[in-house]
């Protein structure tokens, strides 16, 4: 088959500055947004704005500028709740997506998890929904389980049924998109078992809030982290969502400025939520970048950017197919996945697939993907991972494909 | 001709010397590049002082396999205090290419291996 043009979907490629850069002549072709995303220009602009116009520190100062950077940044939270489908006070800056994941294991985890407990992950998730948990089982004497996954990278409703049969679950993080295998995991059905069992669920939705509508309300699940940068936004912020009554229960994670009511010299009292989370100087700009992020997905719409993540994805899946002795992981079906789609080619490591790519200026990912249990599972060392975003195309796909078949003839396969 | 991956590259990568086990050995050591998932371990036989024979083994790119292929024959019969003295433009030399930043590491595995096994220190070349 050869390259099918059809209108895109979603059309904002000029909104993108580093889009229009070129290597040896080549325009780039960005198929590594599962790392991080480009950034459209309102980004840009926005927290250039705030540093030009508005700076300043947030929450303390009685002047006027002061009150518009407060104003600005916690404008962006309420945005930024709207956007996914839940309140603001309950909406806590951290980090990153690890930031956030880590906030649940410390501070919910070390005051609930006695010796015996269980906390499950999966098979498929990224090194920052594993370890944190790893550090604070081995700390409180819990049981650190994993589910499997199926050839297709699908888990079981089944056998996490059994696992929460045996009584002992205190805790379920599970990857709403895996950042591997692009597997859409049903984390509202998974959210369900684990409440009707007693235990909380964690969804690390790094993968998914970026490129599908979330609506973390009616997941019903207890915990959802995610991060900007991989959603048009800005480095250096990410979201915890949680459940007030959980929260309010937690002590502190990070202490500090700000996160506090009253400090005497032998204890202290803390801030309410979300402020009780956000220890020190918050990344304010960041928010604002990231306010101008999702206000940015809205615009072009959330369901569109599902169906173009989805055709690009049902697009890649079929022409990916056409190079001899692929081999494509994760779920077959565009509908069961994200836009993500990792690959190996027999007789090229993925370390070279990616080096004879980015002679075509195409940008995609070799590695482990920071997923070295999967990696195990999947019984291979490395894959080479191409994933999308708003300002992708079917060309972009074109692309890659002509350049993988560049790489077979280099490798004289 | 591919600046990079050159027909004697493919050649080393496709079919690697001295690569399997080696049983029974003196001295082995195992690392790998979480940069690109790249493994590579190594089996050593010691007689008179001396690397009397040796085999790599794991998988990973063309450029760290072949580097273990083309060292692994100047490797055999060096006196093992020696192998402590090579530096990484003696892999490079070996290869007989250029090697980008972000090639470095795959290149120079084989010989962190090396070190490893002979000297039991890991640290090299950071």
């Amino acid at each position: 088959m050869g390259a099918v043009t059809t209108r895109a979907l979603v059309d904002v490629r000029a909104d993108f500055p580093v889009l229009q850069r070129e290597f040896d002549g080549k325009p780039v072709v960005f198929l590594d947004s599962a790392a991080t995303s480009q950034k459209p220009v309102q980004v840009i602009d926005a927290m250039s704005a705030y540093y030009r116009t508005s700076n300043s520190n947030v929450h303390r100062g009685v002047y006027a500028l002061a009150r518009e950077a407060t104003e600005l940044f916690e404008g962006a939270r309420e945005r930024v709740a709207a956007f996914a489908g839940t309140a603001p006070t309950t909406t806590i800056f951290t980090g990153n997506a690890s930031g956030a994941i880590n906030l649940v294991a410390y501070a919910w985890g070390r005051t609930n998890l006695e010796p015996g407990d269980e906390v499950v992950v999966t098979h498929m998730e990224h090194h920052s929904n594993i370890v944190p948990w790893q550090l604070v089982c081995a700390e409180r004497g819990a049981r650190l389980r994993y589910l499997s996954i199926s050839e297709t990278g699908e888990l079981s409703l089944d056998e996490i049924e059994d696992v929460l049969a045996g009584g002992r679950v205190k805790l379920v993080a599970v990857a709403h998109v895996s950042n591997v295998l692009g597997t859409l995991n049903p984390v509202e059905e998974i959210a369900a078992r684990a409440r009707a069992a007693g235990a909380v669920t964690l969804v690390d939705g790094a993968q998914a809030m970026p490129q599908m509508p979330v609506d973390v309300d009616r997941l019903g699940v207890d915990f959802y982290a995610w991060t900007a940068h991989k959603a048009l936004g800005p480095t250096g912020i990410g979201v915890l969502h949680g459940r007030r009554e959980l929260l309010e229960a937690m002590p502190p994670f990070i202490a500090g400025g700000h996160m506090i009511s009253r400090v005497d010299l032998e204890s202290s009292s803390w801030n309410e939520l979300p402020w009780k989370f956000e220890a020190g100087t918050s990344p304010i700009a960041e928010a604002v970048g990231l306010g101008a992020a999702v206000d940015y997905l809205q615009a072009v719409g959330m369901e569109r950017v599902r169906a173009h993540e989805r055709d690009l994805t049902a697009y890649a899946l079929e022409r990916l197919a056409e190079v001899e002795d692929i081999r494509i992981f994760g779920p077959l079906d565009a509908e069961h996945r994200g836009g993500v789609v990792s690959f190996a080619i027999e007789g090229i490591h993925a370390h070279d697939i990616a080096e004879i790519c980015d002679r075509e200026a195409v940008c995609i990912r070799a590695g482990h993907h920071c997923a070295q249990p999967l990696m195990r599972t999947l019984g291979v060392a490395a894959t080479a991972r191409a994933s999308f975003h708003v300002y992708n195309s079917r060309e972009d796909v074109d692309t890659l494909v002509s350049a993988l078949h560049s790489a077979r003839k280099v490798f004289e396969l | 001709m591919d600046a990079l991956y050159r027909d004697y590259i493919l050649e080393h990568y496709k079919n690697p010397r001295n690569f399997g086990e080696l049983e029974p050995h003196d001295l082995e050591f195992h690392d790998h590049n979480p940069l690109c998932g790249d493994e590579l371990g190594v089996h050593i036989r010691v007689e008179d002082g001396k690397v009397a024979d040796l085999r790599f083994n794991g998988q990973g790119c063309a450029i760290s396999q072949a580097a273990a292929s083309i060292t692994s024959d100047e490797l055999i019969g060096m006196p093992v205090d020696r192998v402590e003295d090579l530096d990484a433009d003696w892999v490079i030399d070996q290869l007989g290419i250029d090697i980008s930043p972000t090639r470095r590491k795959c290149a120079l595995l084989s010989l962190k291996v090396m070190r490893g096994a002979t000297t039991g220190d890991a640290s090299w070349p950071d």
